[in-house]
């Protein structure tokens, strides 16, 4: 049945199907031996079996969470990622903070880095996951340089790579808590947590997805100059500043071409403007519930 | 050296009579009928030189490298079969891998070869393997006392840092050459032109 189990998908890994296994072996010992010697009377078969299932149940579950975790919930997040295409390159921003629930506890945190010579990846969620990632594409990156045949990974092919991973790891039900933003010279792509992907002119994750990408769609055009470029990332994430709980007012903004590579900048602050009347006079203050 | 094993030389799991191991001993012969190869520390660093013998007008130049990156702090160059020579390359490369994600370091040369000299000795240990015909000159970077160390590691497993090492057909010519230069009092670029 756990071999079963295991071919429709509903356990993780042989490790999964073993521990399954196991647990219902024990508990049918302990149902014959509970049987027979206490059945008859108030205990009767459908007591005993009963039994035999509670403790199969329990001891899978003990099981379960000794010999493989499944990730459940990220505990160190960062928040949204922006990508976009401008004329000459792409660019990918991101601020610089990670969370610990509702505590901006890393104000420091690098989310976007590069991986070779010409491709940037962004990354929000768990940020273990992605320190995890880092590590496994530095370690493929070593690898070419050791190789040194004039072959590198671009970005389209870590896009790809990252697919895998993280589809792969979503089917052993403990995904990488990331949505990847990865951008190259030439190209934009997201990979999400489950593994799924897209390419587009413009990208964001998180609160990035509702809040930046209505102004992208406004505002983005393929001939946008690089400061035109930033000057849009730098908007989107002032507005993710002031609405989103999560984000943080330094940021980051890298590029990456043709000519010069992948470059992420040092982080800087940006300027927000509180004065506007919904900030200081908010519903909240006025006459009702504080709805519209 | 004419001896003739006589029965002593089937396998690297015999010693002869006077205490040697043929089998290990032929395969250094390997490495001395190849092309050869010459590993100078200088000064700021460490010079390897290949002979590359094209056996036939018809490879492609370029191809069947002899100089091989081990990591970004480790480099080596292979003397002798080519094929043996490979699975020291890759060993030694996922040894600097390894050590890499489990220390969180790049791994010191003193560690990088003596894993890769054990793994060769490893091969003369047992009665089913031969030892490896490729003898690996590994140049690398100790980050920690800032050095830059040379190692040559012979079919047997043994492995020495030198000043100047020379494996395959030229190593006696290309020995007493080295015997002569003042290396410590040369760069990179002086050492490639000697």
């Amino acid at each position: 049945m756990a071999v079963a189990a295991k071919g429709l998908g509903l356990l993780g890994g042989w490790g999964d199907v073993g521990v399954v296994g196991g647990a219902a072996f024990v508990a049918t010992m302990f149902e014959s031996w509970l049987g027979a010697t206490w059945q008859g009377g108030w205990i009767t078969n459908e007591v005993v079996n009963f039994i035999n299932t509670a403790v199969g149940a329990g001891l899978a579950i003990a099981g379960m969470g000794r010999l493989g975790q499944h990730t459940k919930y990220p505990i160190v997040t960062g928040t949204s990622v922006l990508g976009l295409r401008y004329n000459g390159g792409v660019m990918v921003a991101a601020d610089t903070l990670c969370s610990y629930g509702s505590m901006a506890k890393y104000k420091d945190a690098r989310r976007i880095r590069t991986v070779g010579p010409a491709t940037l990846l962004g990354a929000s969620g768990e940020y273990s996951d992605f320190q995890s990632i880092m590590d496994m594409l530095e370690g493929m990156e070593q690898q070419n340089a050791n190789f040194d045949d004039g072959h590198n990974t671009d970005a389209q092919q870590t896009h790809s790579y990252l697919r895998a991973v993280m589809y792969q790891r979503r089917s052993k039900m403990n995904p990488l808590w990331n949505d990847l933003v990865v951008a190259g010279p030439n190209f934009l792509g997201l990979v999400d947590k489950i593994g799924t992907t897209y390419t587009d002119n413009f990208i964001a994750t998180g609160f990035g997805s509702y809040l930046a990408i209505p102004i992208l769609r406004k505002k983005w055009r393929p001939d946008m100059s690089e400061g035109e470029a930033r000057g849009l990332l730098e908007d989107c994430l002032k507005v993710l500043f002031y609405r989103d709980c999560r984000a943080l007012n330094r940021i980051q903004i890298a590029k990456v071409t043709e000519g010069e590579g992948a470059i992420v900048s040092e982080p800087y602050e940006i300027e927000t403007d509180w004065s506007a009347a919904s900030f200081a006079t908010t519903k909240g203050g006025l006459e009702g519930d504080g709805g519209w | 050296m004419a001896s003739s094993g006589s029965g002593y030389d089937l396998s690297p799991t015999t010693f002869s009579p006077d205490g040697r191991i043929f089998q290990v001993e032929y395969a250094s012969k390997a490495v001395a009928s190849s092309g050869t190869s010459v590993g100078l520390k200088v000064s700021n660093g460490v010079v390897l030189v290949t002979e590359k013998l094209l056996n036939s007008k018809m490879l492609v130049p370029g191809s069947s490298r002899r100089l091989h990156g081990l990591d970004r702090h480790a480099g080596c160059s292979v003397t002798g079969l080519v094929s043996d020579g490979r699975q020291l390359v890759n060993r030694g490369r996922s040894e600097a891998s390894n050590y890499l994600d489990t220390y969180g370091i790049r791994s010191p040369p003193s560690v990088l070869c003596d894993r890769l000299a054990s793994f060769a000795h490893y091969f003369t240990l047992h009665g089913a393997l031969r030892p490896f015909g490729a003898t690996t000159m590994v140049a690398a970077y100790d980050e920690d006392v800032e050095e830059y160390t040379l190692t040559m590691i012979e079919p047997s497993g043994q492995a020495y840092r030198y000043f100047g090492c020379a494996a395959g057909k030229g190593r006696q010519g290309a020995k007493t050459e080295i015997e002569k230069l003042n290396l410590q009092g040369m760069d990179c670029s002086e050492g490639l032109d000697k």
